[in-house]
C-alpha cells in the first residue's frame, strides 16, 4: 500500500498520478485537529474530500486527529506522520513537493530515520526504486537509488499529467490519533497576514521582467508602464535585486519566484541557468537583448535584439498608437 | 550569543552545466564555486545579529578540503570561527550531511558554550534536497522553521515566512535552528580588513566517515530542450509592430 499526503483540501493530481503508476492499492491521509469548531471544520473537509478520493481510485483517507494539530505545526505535522507510518507500514509516501509538503515529509523522515527524496519527476518501483529528481530547482536532472524499508518522496510541481485513475465505490475514514508531547507545538504558525492581494508574479499573465540590461533601478519606469498596458506584473533577475534596484519579492529565478506566465518578457537578461529554472514554464518568451549570442535570446520563443530603453518605449509607443 | 552556521561549498555555473564525461559529476574545472544564495544571507544575518546582540559566529561546512574557500569568504564577511568537516570529494546523501554536522556540532560544544541559534539555507543551491536543516534539528532536539525572511530575537525567536497567500509568522523558544532564504537581508561584500583577517584566520578540521544513505546518486543528465528555434523579431525601436503584433496574437494585449 502506498499513502498519499494530503496537505489542504483537494489532493493534488501531479501526486495521485505518479502514485497510481506504481501499482499499490493507493491510500491518502490528511491532518486534522481534534479541537472545538475546528475539527467540525476538519469533518467537512474530510466528507468532500472522500467523494473526490473515491472518483480517483482512492479507497481508504486515513485522519490524523489530534489537539496539536490546529493550525500548522511542522514538528507535530511531521511527528505524527511518522507514527502513522510506524502504525501502518506503507511501502511508500508521497507528497507534493510544495513548501509545506516537503516540510512534513523532512520532519516525518528525520524522525522515522529514513531517507527522503524531494521533487521527484518520475519514480519505477521495486526495491531499490529507481527515481529521477529535479536539482537545483530543474537545472540539472538526477537519476538515483532509493533504499528504504518505507520509501518517501515529494513530487515536483507540474511533475506528471493526470492519471486517469479506476474510481472506487466509495473512500472509507479511518482515525489514527498519534501520540504527541505538546513540547512538539512550540513550532506552530502565531500569526496569519494575507498577501497584497492584485496582481503577483504568481498569477499574472505577462510578466515584463528585467535585469542588468535595464542599467539601474529609474530604468524600470518603462517596464512598470508596459506590465501595466498588458495588465501584468514586473519582475527581475538576481542582479538587479543585488543592485538594490528591485526588491527581492519581485525576483524570478531559483532563489526568487518560479512563474508561468502566457509571456514573459526578459527584458535585459542574460539567461544564467539560475534565472532561466525561474521562467522556464511560461507558455512564451519574449527576449530583448543587445547580445544576439546571450542565452536567454538563444532559448526564447521570440527575440529582438536591442537595448531595452529604445525597444520598450517604441513598443509601449505601438500599442498606444493602435488602441488610439 | 552563540551562532551556528552551515555552508556548502556548490559550483557557481554560468548559462550551462557542464558534465563529467561519466555523467557522475558537474565538470567543475571551468567553473567558480561560491556559497549557496540562501546561505550567504544567513552568514550575513548572523554577523548582523551578533553585532547587535554581542557573542559569536561559527561557520561549518561539510565538504573536501576546498570548502575552505568558502568558510574564510564567511570569515571575511565577519564569521569568527570556521569549521571544516572533511569528507572528501564525494556527493553526500542527506542523512550523511546531516549526520555530519550533528556530530560537528557535538564535538565543537564539548566544554564550550553551546549554540543559540542555528542557521541553514533553505536548500542547497546544487542538489537541493530541502532536509538537512531539519534533520540536523531533530538530531539535535531544536526547534526548527524553513523559508524564513525575517528574523528578529528578543526573548525567543519571532521568524517569518512568506506563503501562496501571504506571511506566517513563528515564535520559538531558544535554543532553535531557522533555514533561511535569500531576500532575508542583503548579503555585504568582505571588505578588505576582513578578507585579511580571514586569510589569516585558524580554520578548525573535523575528520568525519559519513555513513551510507538510503539515497544513492547514479547519474546526472542535462533536462531536455525541447523549444523550437527563436523567432527573431528585428532590431531595436524598428521591431515594435513586430513585437505588437505577436503580443496581439498571444492575446495579452
Amino acid at each position: 500500500m502506498l499513502l498519499t499526503l494530503i496537505d489542504g483540501q483537494e489532493p493534488a493530481p501531479n501526486v495521485l498520478a505518479l502514485a497510481h503508476s506504481l501499482d499499490l492499492p493507493v491510500e491518502a491521509v490528511l491532518h486534522v485537529t481534534s479541537d472545538g469548531a475546528d475539527a467540525d471544520d476538519a469533518d467537512d473537509v474530510a466528507g468532500h474530500l472522500t467523494d473526490e478520493l473515491a472518483k480517483q481510485g482512492v479507497a481508504t483517507l486515513h485522519l490524523i486527529r489530534h489537539e496539536l494539530l490546529a493550525g500548522y505545526a511542522p514538528e507535530a505535522f511531521g511527528e505524527a506522520l511518522a507514527q502513522l507510518v510506524a502504525h501502518l507500514r506503507p511501502a511508500a509516501v508521497l507528497a507534493a513537493g510544495t513548501d509545506r509538503g516537503t516540510e512534513i515529509m523532512a520532519h516525518a523522515a528525520a524522525r522515522a530515520r529514513l531517507p527522503l527524496a524531494t521533487n521527484c519527476v518520475a519514480v519505477t518501483g521495486g526495491d531499490p526504486w529507481l527515481l529521477t529528481r529535479a536539482r537545483g530547482g530543474g537545472m540539472l536532472l538526477e537519476e538515483a537509488e532509493l533504499t528504504a524499508p518505507v520509501k518517501l518522496a515529494t513530487v515536483a510541481q507540474g511533475a506528471a499529467a493526470p492519471a486517469d485513475a479506476q474510481a472506487v465505490d466509495n473512500c472509507a475514514v479511518r482515525e489514527f490519533v498519534p501520540e504527541l508531547l505538546p513540547e512538539l507545538a512550540r513550532t506552530r504558525v502565531v500569526e496569519r497576514t494575507a498577501g497584497r492581494g492584485g496582481i503577483t508574479l504568481a498569477t499574472a499573465p505577462v510578466i515584463v521582467s528585467g535585469g542588468r540590461g535595464v542599467g539601474s533601478a529609474e530604468g524600470y519606469a518603462v517596464l512598470e508602464e508596459l506590465a501595466a498596458l498588458l495588465g501584468g506584473a514586473v519582475g527581475c533577475s538576481r542582479v538587479a535585486t543585488n543592485n538594490g534596484w528591485r526588491p527581492h519579492s519581485d525576483q524570478v529565478g531559483l532563489t526568487g519566484t518560479k512563474v508561468a506566465p502566457d509571456l514573459y518578457i526578459a527584458c535585459g537578461i542574460s539567461g544564467a541557468t539560475q534565472h532561466w529554472v525561474g521562467c522556464t514554464d511560461s507558455k512564451a518568451i519574449l527576449a530583448v537583448n543587445t547580445d544576439p549570442e546571450a542565452p536567454m535570446v538563444a532559448r526564447a520563443t521570440y527575440a529582438v535584439i536591442g537595448d531595452v530603453h529604445e525597444v520598450l518605449p517604441a513598443v509601449v509607443a505601438e500599442i498606444r498608437a493602435r488602441s488610439s | 550569543m552563540e551562532i551556528l552556521v552551515c555552508v556548502k561549498r556548490v559550483p557557481a555555473p554560468g548559462a550551462k552545466v557542464p558534465l563529467s564525461a561519466d555523467s557522475r559529476e558537474i565538470d567543475t574545472r571551468h567553473l567558480g564555486f561560491t556559497i549557496g544564495p540562501h546561505e550567504e544571507c544567513a552568514v550575513e544575518e548572523a554577523v548582523r545579529l551578533v553585532a547587535g546582540h554581542g557573542g559569536q559566529v561559527t561557520v561549518l561546512a561539510v565538504g573536501p578540503p576546498e570548502a575552505e574557500e568558502q568558510l574564510r569568504y564567511a570569515l571575511a564577511m565577519g564569521a569568527d570561527r570556521g569549521v571544516l568537516v572533511e569528507t572528501g570529494p564525494a556527493e553526500l546523501d542527506p542523512e550523511a550531511t546531516a549526520a555530519a554536522i550533528a556530530q560537528a556540532v557535538h564535538t565543537v560544544t564539548d566544554g564550550a558554550p553551546p549554540f543559540d541559534l542555528v542557521l541553514f539555507g533553505d536548500s542547497s543551491a546544487d542538489a537541493g534536497h530541502y532536509q538537512v536543516g531539519i534533520r540536523v534539528a531533530a538530531e539535535l532536539g531544536l526547534p526548527i522553521v524553513g523559508g524564513i525572511k525575517g528574523i528578529e530575537v528578543g526573548d525567543g525567536l519571532r521568524l517569518r515566512r512568506e506563503v501562496p497567500d501571504g506571511a506566517e509568522l513563528y515564535e520559538l523558544p531558544l535554543p532553535a535552528a531557522a533555514a533561511v532564504r535569500e531576500g532575508l537581508n542583503l548579503p555585504r561584500y568582505p571588505n578588505l580588513p576582513g578578507r585579511l583577517r580571514a586569510r589569516k584566520a585558524s580554520l578548525r578540521t573535523i575528520a568525519f566517515e559519513p555513513p551510507v544513505g538510503g539515497l544513492r546518486k547514479l547519474r546526472l543528465r542535462q533536462p531536455a530542450d525541447d523549444r523550437a528555434e527563436t523567432v527573431l523579431l528585428g532590431q531595436g525601436a524598428a521591431a515594435a509592430p513586430a513585437v505588437v503584433d505577436v503580443l496581439e496574437e498571444l492575446g495579452v494585449v
